[in-house]
């Protein structure tokens, strides 16, 4: 019934959204120029282009070790503090987990609070957010700050008083669906997707009036095309046309109604292609057996144009996914050689362990292969259909239902999470915080009901074969497809990297570490142990001729869950703590901003 | 089987009653294929292996209650570790919380899972499983556990 409203509301407002297009909607250019501007970080990763890369270089490799805390800020919520602030000129914008506070703080002032943020929202949403109360960031455009809350509901603030601008409900809460993602705003929309890959939501990435928050189009995941905005004949998947009702056709019955592919990641944009480019998760349930297919469209990348929200074209990493490997990570768009030739690419770093390099303009794949040697569900991607070759003891569907498939690396938080890598153009190098986890998986048949959860598995996870440390902090190469190098990490990193033109690249770690590591050798220059462990993502800018770097500290998220409480070792007791050491032997819960800069 | 349209307290009535009528099964020499389940003894362990129903609730915890409480109930930034609050907590109030749902200190909060069917006809087995870890008899892994014994019903 919901679902049949829906598919109206979306045709209609994909026509209105053509009729627009063609009438002729004058770009904001706005954003295009400030994403350019060094001294600010006006988008969460930075640029529309999700690099992560900053031309400040006033912090060098040399001199990286003597940064020192210029000042803190406390947000008063102990949850995971995913995400970063934002800074545009004198003022720098942080948010925090639920209850989704934003601060605006004067940087003339040691972030002395301008103006203070916080909706109101039912606590009734907090038990049905699969994994923390996690927020990754806002987004600015047009002289609004854009917040996605826990309950859905995206509003526009004034940036410069926080008055509420409007604010519009993108699901609903009792359904399962909730949010974590930052919004983008590209030209004179905002774009936003939904959560709730746990509770057999379906996943849509929607776009809304940057002026008054009115809905102009929204493409689920799955669904008929009118739903998907997939064009049977245009849209392509590995340059072949998809054919009609894509989104369906590989689904049991109705079961792609619940079909989850979650859209809670990263959004890029090209700006000459016009096209966003963002994952889908995984298809509900955890239990592959319950829904045979290739489930199409979760575990994809999608790119979809800004102003239409048609489908250009799809690539499915994970036909029918056995281990929860969601798609949703970052979308890195460089143009750079690539076997011999320049390409417009989109590099892609996957939960289910494949670095992707693909042309962007085409879909084209081009590079697939594993960033951690630990990856064993597959031996590899077969470059003409894209499939990933299953290894049959790893496929939780073929050893079926109530049989606990053993030793699959990587675990279901993927060999990297949500947690944004870093481009420098510099070294044409990749960083890329990841985790180095396996597990053992047992899926079960489960029944689904509105708002609970529906996974249907079980999983242990503990440290990859051959070691102890749950992470590694690694250099990639996205022509050649190799590790250029590998930092060990004793737990998983959880925080967005960055790097600077000082060959400088930052990232934090579980136990609240912020490090500093060489660009070109990786190795270790400067390490601060802040408040609390780091799951946020690093930020670099420029105020009175002087740089500095932020990050939000504060425990939590997935990793506040397995880590917190210390993995299990799948050979020993509980005893077996050693090098598992509990993560609450470093670090406790917090929320803390911490600015760095290098002394007078 | 229960029937899902049960009102919150008839329903809650019903689980507790769960456990008595089981009880009064024909008590019989220990051994995993005659072990009958109670609020005092949900679980049946014996040379490092649980009953299947322990063993079920192992699984069931680690789909839908673990995303909160952490691995094997060691509890999470944002849920407590229910291997300590199982030391204290009775059946009863066990089921009263699942199916009612409370609201903790600092925002926590313990949803109602009184509408969720994995859950309700799973109950007894994620007590048994909880209760034993909370005793120390089984570790964080995956228990070892006994075949699954096909139950008699009503043979009294």
């Amino acid at each position: 019934m919901v679902t049949a409203k829906r598919k109206v509301l979306a045709i209609c407002f994909t026509a209105s959204a053509m009729l627009a297009a063609a009438g002729g909607v004058t770009a904001n250019s706005e954003l295009l120029k400030m994403q350019k501007n060094a001294d600010d970080w006006v988008m969460p990763n930075g640029n529309y282009a999700s690099t992560r890369y900053s031309e400040l270089n006033q912090i060098t490799a040399n001199n990286v070790k003597d940064l020192q805390v210029a000042w803190t800020f406390s947000t008063g919520v102990l949850r995971g503090h995913e995400g970063g602030p934002l800074v545009m000129g004198d003022v720098m914008y942080i948010h925090t987990p639920f209850p989704n506070k934003v601060f605006a703080l004067d940087l003339n002032e040691d972030g002395r609070i301008i103006w203070k943020y916080e909706p109101r929202q039912d606590t009734s949403v907090i038990p049905v957010m699969c994994c923390d109360t996690v927020n990754r960031g806002l987004a600015y455009g047009d002289g609004k700050i854009i917040l996605s809350q826990a309950d859905t509901t995206l509003v526009a603030l004034d940036a410069k008083t926080g008055k509420k601008i409007w604010s519009v409900k993108n699901g609903d809460p009792s359904k399962g669906e909730t949010s974590t993602a930052a919004p983008m705003v590209v030209k004179d929309k905002v774009y936003i997707g939904i959560s709730g890959g746990e509770f057999g939501v379906r996943g849509s990435l929607t776009a809304y009036s940057l002026k008054d928050g009115k809905l102009v189009w929204r493409g689920y995941s799955m669904g008929p095309d009118s739903d998907t905005l997939i064009d049977p004949n245009k849209t392509t998947h590995l340059g072949k046309p998809v054919g009609k009702d894509s989104g369906i056709n590989t689904w049991q019955g109705d079961q792609w109604k619940i079909g989850g592919g979650a859209t809670w990641g990263w959004y890029s944009y090209d700006p000459d292609e016009n096209l966003v480019y963002y994952g889908s998760g995984n298809p509900s349930t955890w239990n592959p057996v319950q829904r045979p297919g290739d489930n199409r469209w979760s575990m994809t990348i999608f790119a979809r144009d800004a102003d239409s929200g048609m489908t250009r074209w799809l690539y499915q990493m994970t036909p029918h996914d056995e281990w929860d490997y969601d798609g949703i990570n970052e979308m890195i768009l460089v143009d750079k050689k690539i076997k011999g030739k320049m390409r417009k690419a989109l590099v892609h770093f996957d939960r289910n362990g494949f670095g992707y390099t693909m042309d962007r303009i085409t879909g084209e794949l081009l590079v697939a292969e594993k960033f951690d040697p630990a990856v064993n569900w597959a031996t590899h991607v077969d470059m003409k259909t894209g499939r990933p070759q299953v290894v049959a003891k790893y496929s939780t569907h073929q050893n079926g239902e109530d049989v606990n498939s053993t030793g699959i690396c990587p675990a279901a938080l993927g060999t990297k999470d949500q947690q944004p890598a870093s481009y420098s153009p510099r070294t044409g190098l990749f960083y890329v915080p990841t985790n180095h986890v396996c597990m053992d998986y047992e899926p079960f048949e489960v029944s689904y009901t509105a708002g609970q959860p529906y996974v249907g598995a079980t999983l242990s996870m503990y440290p990859a074969p051959g070691g102890t440390n749950l992470g590694n902090f690694i250099a990639w190469d996205a022509d050649k497809g190799k590790i250029v190098w590998s930092n060990e990490e004793p737990f998983s990193v959880w925080s967005g990297a960055l790097s600077t033109a000082g060959d400088v690249v930052f990232y934090g770690t579980l136990e609240g570490y912020l490090k500093a590591v060489d660009a070109k050798s990786g190795k270790e220059l400067y390490r601060f142990k802040t408040p609390s462990g780091i799951i946020g993502n690093v930020n670099t800018y420029m105020h009175n001729g002087k740089q500095y770097i932020a990050v939000l500290s504060g425990l939590g998220g997935w990793a506040g869950i397995g880590m917190a409480a210390g993995l299990t070792d799948p050979t020993a007791g509980l005893g077996a703590v050693g090098a598992y050491a509990s993560l609450s032997d470093y670090t406790q819960l917090g929320g803390t901003l911490t600015v760095f800069s290098l002394p007078d | 089987m229960l029937h899902f349209r049960l009102s919150k307290p008839i329903l809650l009535a019903t689980l507790a009653l769960t456990y008595s009528i089981t009880c009064y099964a024909t008590p019989s020499k220990a051994d995993y294929k005659s072990f009958q389940p109670s609020p005092d003894q949900p679980y049946y362990f014996e040379d490092g292996k649980v009953d299947f129903g322990t063993y079920n609730g192992f699984r069931r915890y680690h789909a839908d209650c673990h995303v909160c409480h952490g691995p094997a109930g060691l509890g999470s930034s944002y849920a407590p570790a229910l291997i300590e609050s199982l030391k204290v907590m009775s059946w009863g109030d066990f089921v009263n919380v699942v199916i009612s749902g409370r609201e903790g200190r600092d925002n926590m909060i313990m949803p109602s899972f009184a509408k969720n069917v994995d859950i309700v006809t799973n109950l007894s087995d994620i007590y048994a499983y909880l209760k034993a870890r909370a005793d120390g008899v089984i570790g964080a892994n995956r228990p070892a556990k006994f075949p699954k014994v096909k139950k008699l019903i009503a043979d009294k």
